[in-house]
């Protein structure tokens, strides 16, 4: 082994003295684009060690190849110092290296127990031995305290089980080295402090844990090293308590970055422009309501699961509800997306995949959809279509390879901005925004913040749900907070903080006890 | 970003390659076949011939062109076999009845024509219903349906044959068999809705509506999209459809039986999977459709033209015209 390069530090003393799995200059191009440049990483036996840059600075890829699921372009692959080059993703999970992808590789139609042994299912002679696969994937969930049944069936689980499926999946491989990617993007708070004790847990085991998050807190908090990719190029690595929070981030940009967060605006005065009175969902949210002024940004905080985005979903009558909706004073009845968007009301999805965005089809057929009576009489208007969607482009600064691409292989961020373009396009007075910034980096996260902020300039009033304190704190003029599906209390001005929030989303005090905190 | 908008247009043009085997794969399957067939008998291209072989595909087609629309949000309709047979018996009885009062004129044939359209409106509102409101599986509805249509024309015929009023069939005929300009009547009838066929897949709200359903129901619905109402368009168009097949049928044979129609549906199905539109839904092309329905018609007439191969494996060569149409599908999706 050569000396490390003086940006390479080395990991805590605790870590084993050999990586277990390293890149050397390695190089990846899909075509003619070159993705990859000469990268070099290690990774360490009883070490976490974090990935962190934008989207699409070579992070996947990345951890493709260590994964075997890509081959490098140049360069070399070493596992316990030997090179290596992995015939597929199966072959280097034999040899206990295991990827978790973000998006899951679970078979709906399975349940728990089956997902958990597919392909390696424990047998006796011919027959599958139920009774012990059922006893170590009851061990394999305990362990990391979810009360989901082995014997669930996937399809009809949550987001945040089905993460932890796939990390007793992992575990059952018993991996040498885990490459998370982004596990926490999906997983509430509880659940997220769940995941980092068995993280904690496997790196006492000697397990290499590789892991990556937009979440720069949470980088800090857990990781032993941190590797910065920008453009494909390995910026740096360095212990974690080397590096603030902002050194990463302007690491990971290339630039400084001012303050993420807009100007709040003042408004407070302002009439509503809606009003929802007693609004329940049956089962989900009950007798919510609330008031949003014209000009401001409402947020909404609280638990995942806690009816935010069921009840934003009931307002825009995709599910049935019953209540109040009052949209400038005037009383509407909405019982579907169509009657929503006459009445102004605008929804972002969370879930851009599978809600917002046809992955399969170009920008432009996605971008007119919702506002697609304005391009058509009878026949449809080509050309204004384009130009909307120049128009959009430049606005929302989309940054797409080709205007010809499929959605599905633009980066999250530039999916969210198309998805913010497509609902703006309607020209929406009310426009509600479910988790804006969900898998998204640091520079754009602060692209569209500043989108958001620019809608409220024009005199549009907006509500940003979001599981992402800080997001919900830097932009909110108030702050509507959820608890079991009620509105457990509105938060106002200096009243904003993490504590509070947090007390009543966990329905631990009213606002009156927020003095004594 | 003007820059980047520039770059990306011309990226487009050096990126993809020239020919994309997906689009023309079934317009030089056809040329192909043509040629095969000019060189094997030299009838196949005289007037007579052609004039036949598109006639004779003008029901499939007509068919063909209303499942593009069914099939690209994301449907299916097992039922228009079976349903062609059922209105074509109906049209009949209506037609036989009609004569003492209406006479054996075009009265008579112009109310059939209605009750035609009318019952295929019925059927294919009967399908969307029980598919959109029922909530039932598309391929278990007209699965159902075409039992149900199949086994009513039977009864209606006790078993046997439907027949025309044979004054009416005499007026009747000339809409099977003549034409202006020398080309028939329902080649005419077939290229004309095909052509508003691909302007509405194309150019029309419904058509995007269709694919985008097609492609993911969830989008589409939180799109203001009423999926809904256009899946049930859609089923209620194909009916219609059916019923123009039927009105073009009706006057070549001038009777209706348990075999009108028969593996229908499977000719309608194959012909749109063979023209490029995806099976599971999202992207339809209706030129597609029409290229699919001649390369099947086309097969059976060289078959039957020449004695290579016995006619009898008619059935066997368009299968494998279908099963390669669908690889070749999947090749593309690889290569993205």
């Amino acid at each position: 082994m050569q000396p490390a390069p003086q940006t390479t530090a080395r990991p805590s003393a605790a870590a084993g003295h050999a990586p277990v799995l390293a890149l050397a200059k390695v190089s990846r191009s899909f075509g003619p684009v070159q993705v990859l440049f000469d990268v070099d990483f290690d990774l360490y036996p009883g070490e976490v060690h974090a990935l962190i840059g934008e989207n699409g600075a070579g992070k996947s890829t990345m951890m493709k190849i260590l994964s075997g699921y890509l081959e490098p372009t140049s360069g070399e692959v070493t596992l316990d110092g030997a090179p290596v080059s992995f015939a597929s993703s199966e072959d280097a999970e034999d040899r206990g290296v295991v990827l978790i992808h973000q998006e899951f590789n679970l078979a709906d139609q399975l349940s728990v127990e089956q997902n958990i042994f597919l392909g390696r299912e424990i047998k006796r002679g011919f027959l599958l031995d139920h009774k012990a696969m059922r006893a170590t994937t009851n061990e394999l969930l305990e362990r990391l305290e979810t009360k989901t049944p082995a014997w669930a069936t996937v399809s009809k689980i949550s987001v945040p089980e089905k993460q932890m499926v796939e990390i007793a999946k992992a575990l059952s491989r018993e991996a040498r080295v885990l490459i998370m990617d982004e596990p926490t993007a999906v997983l509430t708070r509880n659940e997220a402090e769940i995941l980092f004790r068995q993280i904690e847990r496997l790196k006492a085991q000697g397990t290499a844990i590789l892991y990556t998050s937009h979440k720069l807190d949470e980088v800090a908090r857990i990781a032993d090293r941190v590797t910065v990719l920008r453009d494909g190029r390995h910026v740096l690595t360095a212990p974690a308590n080397e590096l603030t929070e902002d050194a990463m981030a302007e690491a990971m940009v290339g630039r400084e970055l001012s303050n993420l967060f807009p100007e709040k605006t003042k408004t407070s005065a302002a009439e509503a422009v809606l009003s929802v009175k007693d609004f329940s969902i049956p089962g989900i949210v009950e007798n919510a309501s609330f008031e949003l002024r014209k000009g401001e940004i409402l947020g909404f905080a609280g638990l995942v699961g806690s009816g935010r985005t069921e009840l934003m979903e009931g307002l825009i009558g995709i599910r049935p509800a019953t209540g109040e909706i009052r949209v400038n004073g005037k009383a509407r009845q909405i019982r579907s997306v169509d009657d929503a968007r006459k009445a102004g009301i605008a929804y972002l999805t969370e879930d851009r995949k599978e809600r917002g965005l046809l992955l399969n089809q170009g920008m432009r057929a996605n971008l007119t959809l919702l506002a697609l009576k304005k391009f058509s009489r009878v026949l449809i208007d080509r050309d204004a279509e384009e130009k909307a969607l120049d128009r959009s482009i430049r606005e929302f600064d989309i940054r797409a390879p080709s205007r010809e691409i499929r959605v599905a292989n633009l980066s999250g961020g530039n999916q969210q901005k198309l998805l913010l373009a497509k609902t703006m396009l309607a020209e929406p007075e009310i426009v509600i925004i479910d988790e804006p910034t969900r898998g998204i980096d640091i520079g754009t996260k602060q692209q569209i913040y500043q989108f958001v902020r620019r809608l409220t300039d024009e005199g549009k009033s907006v509500i940003i749900i979001s599981s992402e304190m800080a997001e919900v704190i830097g932009l909110a003029t108030r702050v509507a907070v959820m608890r079991r599906g009620r509105i457990a209390g509105t938060l106002e001005g200096e009243d904003i903080n993490e504590d509070a929030i947090v007390r009543l989303a966990m329905g631990l005090e009213g606002r009156k006890a927020e003095g004594n905190g | 970003m003007a820059n980047a908008t520039t770059a990306g247009k011309a990226a487009v043009k050096n990126g993809r390659p020239a020919i994309d085997l997906h689009v023309i794969g079934p317009i030089v399957a056809l040329i192909v076949l043509i040629i095969i067939g000019a060189l094997m008998n030299p009838n196949f291209l005289s007037y007579g011939n052609v004039t036949n072989v598109l006639a004779r595909s003008a029901f499939i087609g007509i068919i063909a062109v209303g499942m593009t629309f069914v099939i690209t949000a994301g449907g299916l309709d097992l039922s228009v076999g079976s349903m062609a047979a059922f209105i074509a018996g109906l049209m009949i009885i209506v037609m036989n009845a009609l004569v003492p009062t209406l006479g054996t004129g075009w009265p008579t044939i112009l109310a059939g024509m209605a009750a035609a359209l009318a019952i295929g409106f019925a059927a294919g509102l009967f399908n969307g219903l029980l598919i959109t409101q029922a909530r039932i599986e598309a391929f278990i509805v007209t699965l159902g349906s075409m039992g149900i249509f199949r086994s009513l024309v039977t009864w209606l015929a006790d078993g046997g044959t439907l027949s025309l009023n044979f004054s009416v069939r005499e007026v009747y005929r000339p809409v099977y068999y003549d034409g202006i300009f020398g080309i028939a009547w329902p080649i005419i009838v077939f290229l004309a809705i095909a052509a508003l066929g691909e302007i509405v897949m194309r150019h029309t709200a419904f058509g995007r509506h269709c694919a985008a359903i097609g492609s993911n129901e969830q989008v589409a619905r939180y799109s203001a999209v009423h999926v809904d109402r256009a899946r049930l368009a859609g089923y209620v168009l194909l009916g219609v459809l059916v019923g123009v097949a039927t009105i073009m049928y009706v006057p070549r044979l001038g009777s209706a039986s348990s075999s009108t129609g028969v593996l229908w549906e499977l000719e309608a199905i194959a012909a749109v999977i063979i023209g490029g539109t995806v099976l599971k839904g999202g992207f339809g092309r209706v030129w597609g459709t029409v290229i699919g329905v001649l390369i099947l018609n086309l097969i059976e007439n060289i078959l039957n033209l020449t004695d290579l191969v016995s006619p009898y494996l008619n059935g066997a060569i368009q299968g494998v015209i279908i099963i390669l149409a669908v690889v070749l599908q999947r090749q593309k999706k690889a290569t993205r």
